[in-house]
């Protein structure tokens, strides 16, 4: 195996072994990007340099007392995470060449933790879409089929895991950004609760929905960057003082017991395909003990309306601090989907519109909320496909203006209730393309989720599959 | 027979910069007054991408005391809005205000209170009392965050040429806002309510609340309500229109900005036109109102929730815990002043002006209470006051104990003075015929010209009034011929 192929527990035991040093690791990962991302194009901007010199300090430091969660480990970060004197664009010509004077505090404690950066990775403009097509530095291409998306936006955070150019990626989800394009290109996304990872330092695209979390190849190592990441920042507001609890220590747990929720609505208009795997890993966990319930829930559909408009009503106000008055380039950098999105949102939020829409949606919001706290009182955690198919084309999304949400449809509502979720590989459809399937729990209870999706990916084995570059 | 009259509506916004250490939304200094240019700036108050905000809790805390002085409601829940509109000196193309859930709501100033006329109230009719009472009823008193300042190149806005800097040390601090309901009948009132708001922020210790530095800014609604007598019945309609006047930089131009708007608001109605509803900005250079250029009437705020803020929860523990922490009003203070130490309502007005005079006035009778009980020397309550008053002690560098030392030895000196004077004045009178005969025959002037004789012989920094009512009480002695009777 090529270094750049391991997970974040193997580099480390790697390092701690001896059996090479960061900055071979940070090597074999440079050496992979060069190869392979004009093909995919994952990377808005690769900092060599700074990655090198990292990985030597990493080498350098002594060994004995110094349990850096991630110290030595090469990780790709989305574009939209404020990198101090790196350039972050989130993937707009608005912010150019905008170099931030600080780090988001994300970024901050994957320094402290002992992370090489490798590079920013790429995504939809703002965040706005869930296929990687609207950058403006290009579209990235699913390391599975080059023809075919890697959903998004955190498209290339998704594909640089999952081609190997990183041990590990950071990603953002409002309504699906990162388990979205985990499930199309076949790799672990955990979108925490809202609340638990700090936005501080992350281009806001919606407040109320924007969580960070890690793109990653197994359970293990998802469950290792979310230690690192969560907890209350004062330079957040909404972060929640909450304790994080060890995700780690119990992901082994045996499951016997633990009661699953699969809802019929989440099936519905879902690919034959996708369908077929995600009810073969619900029996699995059946043979590893757990219950299988139904549950009724609002059918996800209803959560579009309610997203669109509080999504897009957040983004038009968002967006207006870009003036290009202090930093970047003025508005009329703005691509259309930015546009098309303001327009709407400013709409949704005017005199006489305010309560039809934005107020409304609000009011929906609060219901669904309830709908699953009352669905949690029955089960543990709740099972369904991530994303309706598998990787769509490369150029579906365009003259799609509701591409996202369509796609999306079955993960908005538990973002719009601020719920953790996590997508894990399943299977692989007949064209050799990914699928996904969701796990999601009770607010701040990630453990939970970690725990079964850990039982399931150590009996599926999915992640030995590689994609072939 | 139809009379018709005018009279003013005037509600006003007035708002307070408060003097927290950091700014209202992130740990920058708020105190920016004549710093180097955005030397007091981070992440969050230059509206860079991914920065959030967070309280300052002193400073909601604070904004509660104010409504509290004001005897407002605090509802047990309040949160933060976005205000959304695009000017260069409002980095993130929104400011962080309150809108439908302030802080404090439903309160009231009473102006003119009797408390002001002291004891002397209680002589008065209660009609009458209640008649020289003006009840100001607050509507909100809300938080919101300080935009950046605007330096144009030539000192007028001007869009065509040059340029203009933005500075954003002011970016961020922390204001509050104080609305009242239109009750301001006239300018009188309006001056009153200031200097009345303006103490109490200052007893307060949350601003110093300086005009001219935009400590505190004043925006001033107004417009004029026709009221017809016909046929002996008393008809008053509603303005259908109401004028906000903005950039009202100083104390001296308050009266002045509004009298002539409500001049030029009559001289309108009076050709039976309406004024237009807008808003105007005071110009100081040629002492008028003027249509702003920018129409602000027509920016739609498109309020809602700020989302990067929860909701502000109170206890009634906390709430009690910040009425503690209030000081005794100057209202209070001045009627316990005319209560408790016999003094006058105006020269208790005088001592509670600033806390800073009425502590000290207190300190210097407790330090004379205390001479009084040890049998030692002491003075009588009244002088101190009065010193303090007319013979401009400055309270920082004189103690107040030894206040009462001087006063105690100038009461002696006096006496001792005054023996000398007369024994001067008697001399002088003797020596100056000529003037003594002027000012018998009806020369008031030529008591000057006896005073400077007097003064000449006397040491120096006695009183010449005191030097002239001896004079001329000793002159009154004597007869036209001006010899000693």
């Amino acid at each position: 195996m090529d270094l750049n192929q391991l997970t974040i527990i193997q580099a480390k035991e790697g390092l701690k072994r001896k059996k090479f040093s960061a900055l071979e690791l940070t090597k074999a990962c440079l050496k992979r990007i060069k190869n392979i991302d004009p093909k995919i194009n994952a990377f808005v901007t690769v900092i060599e340099d700074i990655a090198l010199a990292n990985a030597k300090e990493a080498d350098g430091l002594p060994t004995n007392g110094q349990d850096l969660p991630l110290l030595g480990i090469p990780i790709s970060i989305k574009d939209n995470f404020c990198t101090q004197g790196i350039r972050t664009t989130a993937s707009s010509r608005v912010l150019g060449d905008f170099i931030p004077p600080y780090d988001a505090t994300v970024v901050r404690k994957l320094k402290d933790a002992g992370m090489v950066l490798l590079g920013k990775t790429n995504m939809d403009a703002w965040a706005h879409g869930s296929s990687t097509e609207t950058s403006d530095y290009g579209i990235t291409k699913n390391p599975w089929n080059t023809d075919f998306l890697p959903g998004g936006s955190s498209g290339g955070a998704a594909a640089s895991v999952a081609a190997d150019e990183t041990i590990a990626g950071i990603g953002s989800e409002t309504a699906g950004s990162i388990r979205q394009p985990a499930a199309w290109c076949g790799v672990v996304g955990l979108k925490p609760t809202y609340g638990r990872v700090s936005r501080y330092g992350v281009v806001a695209m919606a407040s109320s929905l924007d969580s960070p979390g890690p793109i990653t190849k197994t359970v293990e190592d998802s469950a290792l960057i979310l230690q690192v990441l969560a907890g209350k920042d004062y330079f957040d507001a909404t972060t929640s003082a909450k304790e994080a609890p060890n995700y780690l220590k119990n992901l082994n747990k045996p499951i016997n017991g633990i009661k699953i929720g699969v809802s019929d609505d989440y099936f519905e208009s879902v690919n034959i395909e996708v369908k077929e795997k995600v009810m073969d890993a619900i029996k699995m966990l059946e043979k590893l003990g757990a219950k299988i319930k139904n549950v009724k829930l609002f059918s996800p559909k209803y959560a579009i309306a309610v997203y669109t408009i509080l999504q897009r009503s957040e983004v038009s106000s968002n967006l207006a601090r870009y003036d290009g008055i202090r930093y970047g380039n003025d508005r009329s950098y703005f691509g259309d989907e930015a546009k098309r999105r303001i327009m709407l949102g400013t709409y949704a939020l005017s005199a006489g519109y305010y309560d039809q829409y934005y107020n409304k949606a609000q009011k929906v919001r609060t219901l669904i909320v309830r709908d699953f706290e009352k669905a949690f009182k029955d089960v543990d955690v709740i099972v369904a496909p991530t994303s309706p198919s598998t990787a769509l084309p490369v150029g579906s999304s365009k003259n799609n203006p509701m591409f996202g949400e369509i796609t999306d449809v079955l993960v908005e509502p538990s973002s719009i209730a601020g719920l953790p979720g996590i997508n894990i590989p399943c299977g692989f459809s007949k064209e050799g393309l990914p699928v996904g399937m969701q796990i999601i729990s009770p607010q701040f209870r990630e453990e939970l989720m970690l725990n079964v999706a850990y039982k399931y990916e150590q009996r599926a084995e999915w992640y030995r599959i590689k994609p072939k570059l | 027979m139809v009379d018709n009259k005018y009279i003013s509506v005037i509600g006003l916004e007035v708002h307070v910069e408060l003097k927290t250490k950091s700014k209202m939304f992130c740990g920058c200094s708020a105190d920016y007054f004549g710093n180097e240019p955005n030397t007091h700036v981070c992440p969050v108050c230059l509206g860079l991408p991914g920065a959030l905000p967070v309280p300052n809790k002193k400073a909601i805390e604070w904004c509660v005391m104010i409504g509290l002085a004001f005897n407002c409601k605090i509802p047990l829940v309040s949160k933060f809005d976005r205000k959304n509109y695009f000017y260069p000196d409002l980095p993130k193309g929104y400011q962080i205000s309150q809108y439908g859930e302030p802080f404090c709501v439903n309160g009231y100033v009473i102006l003119n209170s009797f408390q002001d006329l002291g004891r002397e109230a209680n002589k008065m009719p209660k009609q009458v009392r209640h008649d020289r009472e003006k009840k100001i009823r607050i509507r909100r008193v809300h938080m919101e965050e300080d935009t950046a300042k605007l330096i144009h190149q030539s000192g007028v806005q001007n869009f065509d040429k040059g340029y203009s800097l933005i500075d954003f040390n002011r970016s961020g601090v922390p204001l509050v806002e104080i609305v009242t309901e239109p009750d301001f009948e006239s300018t009188y009132q309006v001056v009153q309510y200031l200097k009345k708001l303006q103490q109490i922020v200052r007893y307060l210790n949350v601003s110093n609340a300086d005009m001219e530095k935009g400590e505190m800014r004043l925006e001033p609604n107004i417009s004029l309500r026709l009221t017809t007598v016909k046929n002996k019945a008393l008809i008053s309609k509603l303005p259908s229109y109401k004028v906000e006047v903005k950039n009202i930089n100083s104390f001296r131009f308050v009266e002045k900005a509004i009298n002539y708007e409500i001049e030029r608001q009559r001289k309108i109605l009076e050709s039976a036109k309406t004024p237009i509803q807008e808003t105007r900005g005071w110009d100081e250079k040629r002492q008028i109102t003027v249509a702003q250029r920018v129409k602000e009437e027509a920016n739609e705020y498109r309020y809602f929730p700020e989302p990067d803020i929860p909701p502000i929860r109170f206890t009634q523990d906390q709430i009690r815990q910040l009425t503690d922490q209030i000081p005794e009003l100057p209202d209070h203070r001045s009627l316990r002043f005319q209560k408790g130490y016999d003094l006058s309502t105006y020269n208790s007005q005088i001592l509670v002006k600033e806390k800073s005079t009425a502590n000290y006035f207190e300190e210097a009778v407790r330090v004379n209470q205390k001479s009084k009980i040890k049998n030692q020397k002491y003075v009588d309550i009244k002088s101190i006051a009065n010193w303090i008053i007319n013979k401009k002690v400055d309270i920082n560098t004189i103690l107040p104990a030894q206040l009462i030392q001087t006063i105690i030895a100038s009461s002696q000196s006096t006496a001792f003075e005054e023996i000398e004077l007369k024994k001067i004045v008697k001399q002088v009178i003797l020596d100056n015929p000529k003037a003594v005969r002027d000012y018998k025959k009806g020369k008031e002037n030529a008591v000057m010209f006896l005073v400077g004789q007097t003064m000449k012989k006397m040491p120096k920094g006695i009183d010449a009034n005191l030097v002239k009512k001896n004079l001329e009480k000793e002159l009154s002695t004597l007869s036209l011929r001006g010899s000693v009777s």
